[in-house]
């Protein structure tokens, strides 16, 4: 029986559990008051025979190729095992492609450890079937004992449920602190090749590495700082044409629009947010990155067919319904109560939008603010399509240039060897990128606690 | 069939009212406020026929009324707070000194500041205490300097009875004050733009006894300066604060009178039944 059966299986006789569970308390709640509902001694014996059952199964199957594994060793040939561990994995995968394919190649060996492979697989599906089924029938079992009305059912099943979301919420902080983990291994892995120093101030990024010593470029710079600068350029762009534009449409939305207006406005608005970053790009690249050469030129001042300028501008409209968005939230959140004190002592309404409602709403619009600006220096497809490739070390936003997310994405797309500093500059990249939005986003928390004026 | 008004005398606060004009001293000479045959609609629904009263200079009066009967609508249509709801309409001739609140001339802003309010519900700015009372001050340019407007802030405080106990604490925030406090805070905060006339919409009601007794009393001592109109919905507040009162019925000013003779010889059935309590 195969997992997805099993799992029906245990859901099925928890059901059953929790109808036999309900039965019993309401039949005995005729004779006098329970501790709790009925549906709670219901869902007490569902527990009681389901997730037994389900813990078993899922550390069964973590467990159980393991012990197959061990148990093929034992019939493999002594030729096989002395060999690397590799080898034994590799002589595993065989025996699943003949499965699979059903050939054994005539090869006695094989023929042997299939044999065992199968009789183990069976002997485990049948076991752990039993076990389940056992497990789940004696939690209903236990439900029709009378110590079941005696027990806490309600605070006992919302243990279980607080327990359920504990561990849900640690799913996030645990896969998080894996990932940090994972990139800062192989970064370190990178600074054992290139100092650190030379990679945090270097000021020059070209990761080619020739393959044999007295090539040209042999050598390889991995200076970060014209990554970081091209991103913060780039950015900052973008947070320069957002932040104006998203925040004075909210005003607009949330102070001054008609309720028809801004009915059919905000989702126009928001529509913006969904359009697939792709698309911005060849927006970037083939419509506002010639415009604005174009224009240049047409001033006489010298731009670059793909220039940081192109990539910003798109960027930030990209952005602005994470700015318009949450801060006509937050503005029409304000109670209406301090828009009546100030109207009521003679301020005008830019005076009241201004000096009572922006202050109180300063939170959640420094929040749609970080929000867009974390998705300005992790958004890739844009720059690589709009702002080019070449890690040019400049101010000047008329100049192609380059961002960290965009050599990421050049350093590990195509055939990578993983033990190379060229491959690895990329997770330090991302590591130094991880720290960077972090620092930001801890400075912004300050600010915000600063400033945070309550209304209650 | 027929209906109850044939069968028995219910009194009822949703009867037909016989309504054949206001009753009492509604007009009186040298009005600060002249307000006649004011009608206000929000979209179809009329919530005030055809009132009309005078508000003299220096008084306090008190307008009582069941609820929905009106009150503080009218209240609001006097510094045209009633402008920030979209679907309401006011008509009628409103005066102040004799100029027209709801003329071309007549700019909202700075008819808010001649015609200060203090709300409902204590609604202290999120900024300190010092901002709250400093920002009419501020955005009409009432001080030169620094100096002078502590000077406004600390007067308002004192005058709202509440300078003694912040004055340490000027610069923590409004909004940590108990609910008395708040809406002392508020009514200095009004008090420092200078106002001539001060609106009051139930401005106890969200207070303890003891909050709203200090509140009745700096009402008391306001009335020296200013001239208010408050709302409330205790009988008891209205005939320990004001001079004359106003009561409203479903939207019509039934009548009007010195506060003693209201409460101790009204003159119409409805006003009656109001403050003996038959319905409230």
């Amino acid at each position: 029986m195969t997992a997805s059966v099993l799992i029906l299986l245990i859901i099925g006789l928890s059901i059953l559990a929790f109808l036999a569970g309900r039965f019993r308390a309401a039949r005995a709640q005729k004779n006098g008051r329970l501790k709790a509902l009925p549906k709670h001694y219901g869902y007490y014996t569902a527990i009681w025979s389901g997730l037994p059952a389900l813990i078993l199964l899922v550390a069964w199957s973590a467990l159980k190729p393991v012990y197959i594994h061990e148990q093929i060793r034992e019939v493999l040939p002594q030729s096989v095992l002395t060999q690397s561990n590799a080898s034994v994995d590799l002589y595993m995968n065989d025996i699943l492609l003949a499965i699979q394919n059903n050939d054994t190649r005539d090869d006695p060996v094989l023929i042997r450890a299939v044999d065992r492979y199968q009789q183990l697989q069976q002997e485990s599906n049948w076991i752990l079937t039993v076990l389940v089924v056992l497990l789940g029938l004696s939690g209903i079992v236990y439900a029709m004992t009378n110590s079941l009305l005696r027990t806490q059912a309600r605070s006992h099943t919302e243990t279980v449920i607080r327990v359920a979301l504990f561990i849900c919420s640690g799913v996030a902080i645990v896969t998080t602190i894996g990932i940090v983990l994972s990139v800062l291994f192989e970064s370190l892995r990178f600074f054992q090749s290139v100092n650190f120093f030379d990679f945090v101030f270097g000021t020059k990024w070209s990761p080619q590495i020739a393959i044999r010593a007295d090539q040209a470029g042999s050598s390889g710079a991995f200076g970060a700082v014209p990554l970081f600068f091209g991103t913060l350029l780039i950015s900052a762009i973008a947070l320069l044409i957002a932040v104006p534009v998203g925040l004075f449409s909210a005003i607009y939305l949330s102070e001054y629009a008609s309720q028809r207006f801004r009915a059919t406005a905000k989702p126009a608005l928001e529509i913006l947010a969904g359009i697939p970053t792709v698309v911005y790009g060849f927006f970037a690249a083939l419509t506002v990155a010639p415009f604005i050469r174009d224009l240049g030129q047409s001033i006489g001042l010298d731009v670059s067919s793909e220039s940081a300028l192109a990539a910003g501008v798109v960027m930030g409209v990209m952005i602005i319904p994470f700015v318009s968005s949450l801060s006509d939230d937050v503005i029409t959140a304000v109670p209406q109560a301090m828009r009546d004190g100030s109207l009521g002592l003679g301020a005008t309404r830019s005076e009241t939008i201004k000096q009572v409602i922006i202050p109180a709403a300063l939170p959640g619009i420094v929040g749609g603010v970080l929000l867009a600006a974390s998705r300005a220096i992790g958004e890739t497809m844009i720059v690589v399509m709009a702002a080019g490739l070449s890690a040019n070390l400049t101010a000047n936003p008329l100049e192609a240039v380059t961002t960290v997310t965009v050599q990421i994405v050049t350093l590990l797309t195509g055939d990578q060897e993983f033990d190379s500093p060229k491959t690895l500059a990329a997770f330090a990249l991302g590591l130094m990128l991880f720290v960077t939005t972090l620092v930001l986003n801890v400075f912004a928390l300050h600010i915000v606690r600063k400033y945070r004026e309550q209304y209650e | 069939m027929t209906t109850l008004h044939e069968t028995a005398p219910v009194i009822d606060a949703h009867q037909d009212i016989q309504f054949d004009g206001t009753i009492g001293e509604n007009l009186v000479e040298n009005a600060k406020f002249s307000t006649r045959n004011v009608n206000v609609f929000y979209g179809e629904k009329q919530a005030i026929f055809d009132a009309s009263l005078d508000i003299a200079e220096n008084e306090v009066i008190a307008l009582i009324g069941p609820s929905g009967c009106g009150k503080s609508t009218y209240l609001r249509s006097l510094n045209r707070m009633n402008d920030t709801i979209p679907i309401c309409r006011v008509e009628g001739e409103l005066k102040l000194d004799g100029e027209n609140i709801y003329g071309k001339s007549m700019d909202p802003v700075l008819l808010r500041a001649r015609v200060g309010m203090v709300f409902q519900k204590p609604n202290p700015f999120p900024k300190s205490i010092y901002d709250n009372v400093a920002y009419g001050p501020r955005i009409h340019g009432l001080a030169r300097n620094s100096s002078e407007l502590d000077e406004i802030v600390e007067t308002s405080l004192q005058k709202a009875g509440l300078f003694k106990e912040v004055k340490d604490r000027l610069d923590a925030p409004g909004t940590g004050l108990s609910g008395g406090q708040q809406q002392r805070l508020c009514i200095a905060r009004t008090i420092a733009v200078s106002p001539e006339v001060i609106l009051m919409d139930e401005p106890a009601s969200a207070l303890d006894p003891i909050a709203t007794a200090t509140i009745e009393e700096l009402i008391d001592e306001l009335r020296e300066n200013f001239t208010i109109a408050i709302v409330t919905h205790s009988m008891q507040q209205a005939a320990r604060v004001s001079q004359r009162t106003a009561y409203f019925h479903l939207g019509r000013l039934i009548e009007v009178g010195q506060t003693n003779q209201i409460f101790t010889n009204p003159r119409h059935q409805l006003t009656e039944n109001y403050i003996t309590g038959k319905f409230g």
